[in-house]
């Protein structure tokens, strides 16, 4: 079954072209990688997956449902931005808790407690979240992006203020959390995101200029076809 | 979850954030009873003068003190982009509108309840005797503000003016919630029957219905990038 189907993605924002005739499949279970400069589209896609966004031309189908036409079909979806989406003056566990309960979980207080020592943020639950560091805010996020059980998780640039360290964990932390979900993550870093991929896309001024499922335990070569698909600027019409 | 608990949780977030900050009700408060105390000193009524400028002193108070609110009201959604996270939640978007738009009616009725017997002791008004037909003239006032309000708080937050931007684009669409609103005050302080002060509270009620529904339908089209 495909998580994603795009077709023909356009997205434009009065002269500037963000998106062009993106297309996707994207089957369930799998973890794509969408690598791209800063400009490339990459929020922009994330956004339209994400329903936060239509789109100027082209589809969308999420699990095969119309994502435009359907609120329900958001409880598939968990997101992780560069933006926290947490509120400074609640608690971690204020947050999560809030979250669960408009997702409209059961057991909202049992499923945000379990999140919140699943990221190793129960001796914080009752601290505001202003007094988070960087990294303890993304472990927050993304305990909140997953406090609906979402099959299809989407993270842009995840790693974005992180230090190397904070980086790694953050990645243990996506790997251990990971299960069968579908996952699209956006990044420009090489290193980061082929630690999780099956699959890669490179998006270069709006489009897709590359896509394989192979040599993906090579970095170096991966790095290299990155900057010169960036150098070259050169996409596929 | 149904739409009455989605709007309640939207509330209680509101509430419990400004409880710890108290930015949006010590602003307002604050304010609304300067303008008492100011406009006391300017105008020095007698209790018969009082009568006739009592109206219009609350309302262009509790005009501004609104605006002061409203243009808060979203300002804490946008720091790390709440209002996207809200809109990821699988219930219908426009109920946004109505959890922001019940919170800000909270803050301003906690603000009236303040502000009401301050000018009432300020300009030595007995308000007793006519209470519960102007709680209920404030009440509608109060939600066509808040209504409308709300509306234009999340059309200018992104925008770097929204303190000036707010009340430029606010007060010319709520003008005749403040004209009813200070007429129907001004009847029931002065002891007019009811009948005579009914239309300022048709035009209030009507104009609640109206901007309540609009805001309700547009909010969707109003958050979209």
């Amino acid at each position: 079954m495909q998580a994603i189907e795009a077709r023909g993605l356009e997205k434009a924002f009065g002269p500037v072209q963000a998106l062009r005739r993106v297309t996707l499949d994207v089957p369930a279970g799998e973890s794509l990688v969408v690598f791209g400069p800063n400009g490339a589209g990459k929020t922009t896609l994330i956004k339209i997956l994400a329903t936060l966004m239509r789109p100027s031309g082209g589809w969308v189908r999420l699990f095969g449902r119309d994502p435009q036409r359907d609120d329900d079909l958001r409880r598939l979806i968990g997101v992780v931005s560069h933006h926290s989406y947490l509120y400074a003056g609640l608690t971690a566990l204020e947050n999560l808790l809030f979250a669960a309960r408009m997702y409209g979980l059961p057991d909202a207080g049992a499923r945000a407690a379990e999140l919140i020592h699943a990221v190793g943020l129960g001796l914080r639950r009752h601290d505001l979240v202003r007094t988070f560091s960087r990294g303890m805010l993304q472990r927050l996020t993304i305990a909140r992006a997953l406090v609906h059980n979402p099959p299809l998780l989407l993270l842009d640039e995840p790693y974005t203020g992180l230090d190397r360290h904070a980086a790694a964990l953050f990645t243990d932390l996506l790997e251990q959390l990971r299960g069968d979900r579908t996952i699209v993550l956006t990044t420009h870093s090489i290193e980061q995101g082929l630690v999780l991929a099956d699959r890669i896309v490179i998006l270069v001024d709006g489009a897709v200029a590359y896509e394989s499922r192979d040599g993906l335990e090579d970095q170096h070569a991966v790095g290299q076809l990155y900057t010169e698909f960036v150098r070259t600027g050169a996409w596929v019409h | 979850m149904g739409a009455l608990s989605a709007v309640r949780l939207l509330v209680w977030k509101d509430l419990t954030l400004e409880l710890r900050t108290k930015e949006i009700l010590t602003a307002m408060a604050v304010f609304a009873l300067l303008s008492a105390v100011i406009f006391n000193f300017a105008f020095s009524p007698s209790p018969a003068q009082a009568v006739t400028l009592l109206p219009g002193m609350l309302w262009v108070t509790l005009a501004f003190a609104a605006t002061l609110g409203l243009s808060r009201s979203f300002v804490l959604e946008r720091d790390q982009q709440c209002l996207e996270a809200l809109r990821l939640f699988p219930t219908d978007r426009s109920l946004i509108y109505l959890g922001k738009a019940a919170a800000n009616l909270l803050f301003l009725l906690l603000v009236e309840a303040l502000i009401l017997p301050a000018m009432a002791v300020i300009s030595g008004i007995a308000l007793l005797p006519h209470l519960l037909p102007l709680a209920l003239v404030m009440l509608l006032g109060s939600i066509g503000l808040v209504a409308v309000g709300t509306i234009f708080s999340a059309m200018s937050v992104n925008t770097r003016i929204r303190e000036v931007l707010l009340p430029v684009l606010l007060f010319p669409i709520a003008s005749p919630v403040l004209i009813s609103g200070v007429k129907a005050t001004a009847g029931i302080l002065a002891g007019r029957p009811l009948l005579e002060v009914l239309p300022g509270v048709r035009i209030l009620a009507v104009f609640d219905v109206m901007f309540v529904v609009l805001g309700y339908v547009i909010f969707e089209f109003l958050l979209e990038e």
